[in-house]
């Protein structure tokens, strides 16, 4: 609540420009990060979704792998397909440990003659050591240290882009090119974590504020918050490391089963791939799944989810009011007998049973550009 | 004229009549941001000094209301629960959240006036 005087919070390239622009800050992985502007987060989110939103992801770690065959070398620790990526293309995926738990949830991409890694802020010094020590000898992990990555997310985002770096979009969902935005040397990417439309934008540290005030100065761009952002992608159904997966899930209970490909499901070789590939076959005890509360009481992160017999089936790993779903939302582990879509549950909130159900994410429709 | 007291949880207590209307600061509502839902306790509930008695939420965070003093809850804002948004638009007015008919109107004695809230509210940053 107080102002922070922490001088061991880093600071990403737009800290002065979240101050100037009336950020409240708070400390998040580290970094002194602006939670809200004074549009405030209600309206922050509901103008994401209607037009486009600026969102500061610099404190997120972004690595280069290189080598001869970086690619194979990453298989080892992720159970995604890598190979697989054409030049330009992108995927989700996950540094997986040996009990088939989740380190961290990760961007690549196929850059050509490297891979771009895009990794949690939080996660990231131990994603380095990790990277190192598992492909070592096979791929140079590079760090970018102190960089720049913005997000511009929204149904604008495209117009705003087609203007500053035209070209831009055309690209299709998870895919990446360089290109310049504003006149300023950027790498981009067309993906987001709103469930909305965007783009996410590496660059230069020592150009990322001109680079912000180049977006923000066109119409349809405001400046958005961590929570908003943490809102935006609750109702899209996008999962908050940390909170919604960690170092105990596996990602057939996390319901991420779609980021194994076919040849890794049938090949393995991946951290945890015994445990992983013995659930895809069987099913996972709980899994991870959507929940509308009945009333308009938030249920939020720890809240007990009973049966109809008052029985704990599990519990909320984010929770809290949808703006654009317009009312609560919540995700939670449930026992994967009551996972399926409809079942009736309980929330327990200070200390009262309230009604809700399990729901098919996203809460709010995707809104990607698949060309 | 009624006089206005503080908590140090950001509630106010104007009280006349014996009657002690409950709210949330400005400085609360600020730092909450956007009110999404609100919860109020039943009319006759008795409750003592630093009781629960409602709920306010963010789309940030959940808070709860303490009892400022002693009593019986004798009115609830029932259009708070219908509109949430009324706590950041007026919420040292319109957007009251309870009345408690007060066991003791003394005990309120010990709470800060206005130029006591002030100071405390400038001496968090």
């Amino acid at each position: 609540m107080a102002g922070n005087g922490d001088q061991t919070l880093k600071q990403t390239p737009l800290h002065a420009l979240h101050l100037e622009l009336g950020a409240r800050m708070v400390p998040f992985a580290g970094y002194d990060m602006p939670v809200q502007y004074p549009l405030g987060v209600l309206k922050e989110h509901l103008h994401t979704r209607a037009a486009a939103g600026l969102f500061d992801v610099s404190h997120m770690g972004q690595v280069r792998l290189t080598g001869d065959d970086p690619a194979t070398a990453l298989e080892s620790l992720v159970p995604g397909d890598i190979r697989g990526l054409a030049p330009g293309g992108q995927r989700y995926t996950l540094l997986t440990n040996a009990a088939g738990g989740i380190l961290d949830d990760l961007m690549v991409t196929n850059a050509g003659d490297h891979l771009y890694l895009v990794v949690n802020a939080a996660c990231k010094d131990a994603d380095i050591a990790h990277l190192r020590d598992g492909l070592a000898g096979r791929a140079e992990v590079a760090p970018f240290g102190e960089w720049g990555l913005l997000a511009l997310q929204g149904p604008a985002a495209a117009a705003v882009m087609a203007r500053l770096a035209p070209g831009a979009e055309a690209m299709t969902f998870m895919t990446s090119r360089k290109l310049a935005v504003a006149g300023i040397d950027c790498g981009v990417s067309r993906s987001g974590y709103t469930g909305e439309d965007g783009f996410e934008i590496s660059v230069a540290p020592d150009r990322a504020e001109a680079l912000a005030r180049a977006l923000l100065a066109e119409p349809e761009v405001a400046a958005i918050g961590l929570g908003a952002r943490d809102s935006l992608r609750l109702e899209a159904g996008l999962c908050l490391y940390g909170h919604d997966i960690d170092e105990t899930t596996t990602p057939v209970e996390a319901a991420l089963t779609w980021t194994i490909g076919k040849r890794r499901r049938a090949d393995g070789g991946f951290p945890g791939a015994d445990r992983i590939l013995a659930q895809i076959q069987d099913g996972p005890p709980r899994r991870r799944v959507g929940i509308r509360p009945d009333g308009r009481a938030p249920a939020r992160e720890h809240t007990d989810v009973v049966d109809g017999d008052g029985g704990r089936i599990g519990a909320v790993t984010s929770g809290g009011f949808g703006p654009s779903a317009g009312g609560p939302v919540a995700m939670a582990y449930v026992d994967t007998a009551r996972a399926a879509a409809d079942t009736p549950l309980g929330l327990v909130v200070r200390g009262k049973t309230l009604p809700g159900r399990v729901v098919k994410m996203p809460f709010v429709p995707h809104n990607y550009y698949r060309g | 004229m009624s006089t206005i007291r503080y908590t140090e949880e950001h509630e106010w207590v104007s009280v006349e009549d014996g009657v002690g209307t409950c709210g949330i600061t400005d400085f609360a509502q600020e730092q909450l941001g956007d009110v999404v839902f609100v919860e109020l306790p039943e009319i006759g509930k008795q409750v003592k000094v630093g009781d629960e008695v409602a709920v306010v939420e963010s789309v940030k965070a959940a808070a709860e209301i303490y009892a400022p003093a002693a009593g019986e809850v004798v009115a609830v804002n029932q259009a708070l629960v219908d509109d949430p948004a009324q706590v950041n638009a007026d919420p040292m007015g319109g957007a009251w959240f309870f009345k408690l008919k007060l066991a003791d109107a003394g005990a309120l004695d010990a709470l800060m006036d206005e130029a006591a809230y002030k100071s405390f509210v400038e001496g968090l940053d």
